[in-house]
């Protein structure tokens, strides 16, 4: 039994149990102490100083974080002498801060900004030294900003202990710390896997995106006729979006956000979700071909351009498990600008493919040479992650909320159910299952729902039986547990034969591009990429197409342009391979 | 099909570092808390090389299997570890509080305009490292500097030509230090 241990917060009388830090026993009685660097899914750090507290019988103050209670503790969260430290402390950090709120893109999102203004603190007192560092924009994906840097260690904590990728380390000691991947070298030169989770936990604005919105702009202001302009949102973008203009988590919006697409001004709106109706045929189609002998098992999953580019430097010897389909994003586009620029009579240079990812790391595999057309233009020339998306919506005056239900474009919006859930993690698997389960028995009507691999656990195994074949699967999100399940593999013993890993923890719902959470939620925290798969579960059980193999667009696509799956033109325009890459990630 | 580079990543790292130090790094290899021994390795890599090059610190990370940013944020933390080639001669300019009122930051300036460096350099023709160091014990001579392991005081900034001249010219006498 554990042992109860009785305390008061504030003359409050509370009993929790032993263990319990002083900020969680406070949370309890309703009282948010205010906090930076601590975040409930990392590790504790007790850097920032910021949630201290009084404790009767103590001269100095204590950190409500890692302090844990005893019995008959007395504490003060908000004693004169407190709020003035903290608001001190709040203040030192500020000095060292480029006062630049206006112009920053964490405006109102910053949670710095938001401690200043709770803490009241209302003018600067201090005029100090400041550290001045360059950006490092070298990265296709994620910009650094140490200037704005409060030395919290979040993304330090979130690449070494959710991702496993260890990419960022504190450098240097007292005012000269900078926080950064090692040697201070650039990004571009660094193990970074570009999955962007550094941004989403970073309390400033010292990780953001790769600005793609400039490019976007240009593109929708040149004179009608001169470029075709097409754009394909993921399936997650739909289940997170509405959070930016206030809608409850977990609300589909995808009707609002193809009107919100076609204001924008887009020539056409297509949709990821036919590219994911593609990948799961090719897929599927090199599963069995794999089953049938041909080629390594287990079969990698290789839709998340996070995980490829931990494939490529940390476990460069699965390359040839992996699939060699391009992204769903990368099919579309590479079809954008060849079939669809066949069926419309435009030369493929006439075309301009946005894609809106809730993903850094997608901005990266759009520019990779693989992903080049022969003259070396992208297939997508553009990637807006959500939050880039949202801020043009807001930025063009859209209210998006009131806008009616619109409709894809034909035919690259058709899609199945099985392709939104590839949002969630285990959505890839599950989709896959729906389409190989009928090719393995042959039967029309093969089984929707795998709960097994379903839900945000990070790590989830299961054996079914198709065919009367055991196939033994594994969903993998968040790299740390990808480590895992790699391991495993390497190690022999159990046969796996098909595994999906998705780079982010919770899956593309909650990548690197997606919303900042509102206000009472904290990024990492489960209920968050629940909420929004939930979304898109609904979005597949409300629709009448199901398998992606039963998608008549993709039929029809592979009648009049492809011939066969896996054939000689799909391998070439829908497949890619991979390379050892360094530097080469430590494991 | 291989697509495996650790054999190659694995050779050109041992060729980086030290026979002996590769050898230390695999004794500990996968014993508990192996990665503790980080300080150690770095300590053994800089003893043979005068310093820690970035060649050397991949080395490390890549044999030892700890994260080359944890090397770099360890390597730069610490005061001892260098990251620059060390010149011949070492100079080492006390900065503790009885040789600053006698006028150390004058001798510091004197020494980075002679020799063109600044602290924690290296002069181009390799000859010269200065740092800057606290309180040597040796307060009844300051201002002193220490040049190696031969400690100079009390030293003005007159005196500086003079003793980076002993350093230098390779007289007889050269090593021998200005009679205190």
């Amino acid at each position: 039994m554990t042992t109860m241990i009785n305390l008061t917060i504030d003359q409050e009388p509370i009993q929790v149990p032993a263990g319990t830090t002083v900020l969680k026993a406070a949370e309890k009685l309703g009282i948010h102490i205010p906090r930076l660097c601590y975040h409930p899914n990392l590790s504790l750090e007790g850097a920032c100083r910021v949630c201290v507290v009084q404790v009767e019988g103590f001269n100095h103050f204590l950190t409500a974080c890692g302090q844990e209670v005893w019995e008959g503790m007395e504490i003060q969260t908000n004693s004169p002498q407190i709020r003035q430290a903290r608001r001190d402390i709040i203040e030192l950090l500020l000095d060292n801060h480029p006062m630049d709120c206006q112009t920053c893109d964490r405006d109102g999102q910053c949670e710095l900004q938001k401690q200043a203004y709770r803490l009241g603190i209302r003018e600067r007192l201090f005029e100090g030294k400041r550290k001045i560092y360059p950006v490092d924009d070298s990265s296709e994906s994620v910009v650094r900003t140490p200037e704005k840097c409060i030395l919290c260690e979040r993304c330090v904590r979130v690449c070494e202990e959710v991702q496993g990728v260890h990419n960022l380390s504190q450098h240097g000691r007292g005012f000269q710390t900078v926080v950064g991947p090692a040697n201070l070298s650039k990004m571009d030169d660094s193990a970074c896997i570009m999955c962007g989770q550094c941004i989403n936990v970073c309390p400033t604005a010292a990780f953001l995106e790769k600005d793609h919105t400039e490019r976007v702009w240009e593109a929708l202001s040149l004179p009608r006729g001169v470029k075709h302009i097409v754009v394909q949102p993921a399936p997650s973008i739909r289940a997170a979006i509405g959070e930016c203009f206030g809608m409850p988590i977990g609300t589909p919006v995808t009707g609002k956000l193809i009107t919100a697409l076609r204001r924008l001004g887009f020539d056409a709106v297509f949709d990821t979700n036919f590219g994911a109706d593609l990948t799961i045929i090719e897929e599927a189609h090199e599963f069995l071909r794999r089953m049938g002998g041909e080629g390594q098992l287990p079969l990698l999953t290789s839709c998340s351009p996070g995980w490829v580019n931990f494939l490529e430097k940390f476990y460069p010897e699965m390359i040839p498990f992996t699939s060699t389909c391009k992204s769903p994003m990368s099919m579309l586009s590479t079809l954008m600008k060849t079939y669809y620029a066949e069926k419309k009579g435009l030369k493929p240079e006439e075309i301009y493919v946005v894609a809106i990812m809730p993903c850094v790391a997608k901005k990266y595999e759009a520019s990779r040479p693989e992903h080049r057309m022969e003259n070396g233009d992208p297939y997508t020339d553009a990637v807006l992650t959500t939050r880039e998306l949202a801020w043009m919506i807001k930025s063009y005056g859209i209210d998006f909320v009131n806008l009616p239900d619109g409709e894809f474009d034909r035919p690259l919006g058709i899609s199945s159910g099985a392709a939104d859930i590839f949002g969630a993690t285990g959505g890839v698997m599950e989709a896959a299952l729906r389409t190989a389960a009928v090719k393995l028995t042959g039967e029309e009507l093969g089984p929707l729902m795998f709960e097994d691999v379903r839900g945000v656990t990070g790590l989830k195994e299961a054996t079914l039986t198709i065919a009367g074949m055991d196939i033994n699967i594994a969903v993998s999100n968040g790299l740390t547990n990808a480590k895992v399940i790699l391991d495993k593999i390497k190690a022999g013993g159990k046969q796996y034969h098909l595994v999906e890993i998705m780079a982010c923890p919770g899956g593309c719902v909650a990548g690197g591009g997606q919303p900042y959470p509102p206000m009472d939620m904290d990024v990492l925290d489960p209920q968050l990429p629940l909420l929004r798969a939930k979304a898109l579960y609904k979005i597949d059980t409300d629709k009448q197409l199901r398998r992606s193999h039963e998608n008549p667009a993709i039929e029809h696509l592979y009648q009049e342009f492809l011939g066969e799956p896996n054939g000689e033109k799909a391998h070439h325009l829908l497949h890619t391979h991979y390379k050892a890459s360094l530097p080469r990630g430590i494991r | 099909m291989t697509t495996d580079n650790w054999t190659e990543i694995k050779a050109a790292c041992e060729a980086a570092l030290p026979a002996e130090v590769v050898a230390f790094i695999e004794k500990h290899k996968g014993t508990p808390h192996s990665e503790s021994q980080l300080i150690a390795i770095l300590h053994m890599v800089q003893n043979t090389a005068g310093y820690l090059s970035k060649e050397q610190m991949n080395a490390v990370a890549q044999l030892a299997q700890i994260p080359l940013a944890k090397v770099t944020g360890v390597a730069t933390f610490y005061h001892y570890f260098r990251l620059n080639p060390r010149g011949k001669h070492m100079i080492n300019v006390c900065l503790g509080t009885a040789c600053y009122v006698k006028g150390a930051d004058k001798i510091a300036q004197r020494l980075m305009g002679d020799l063109g460096i600044q602290f924690g350099e290296t002069t181009k023709d390799g000859m010269f490292s200065l740092e800057s160091t606290r309180c040597l014990g040796t307060c009844g001579l300051a201002p002193v500097v220490m040049v190696d392991d031969q400690i100079h005081g009390p030293v003005g900034p007159g005196d500086i030509a003079t003793l980076l001249d002993r350093y230098t010219t390779k007289k007889k006498g050269a090593k021998a230090p200005i009679p205190v």
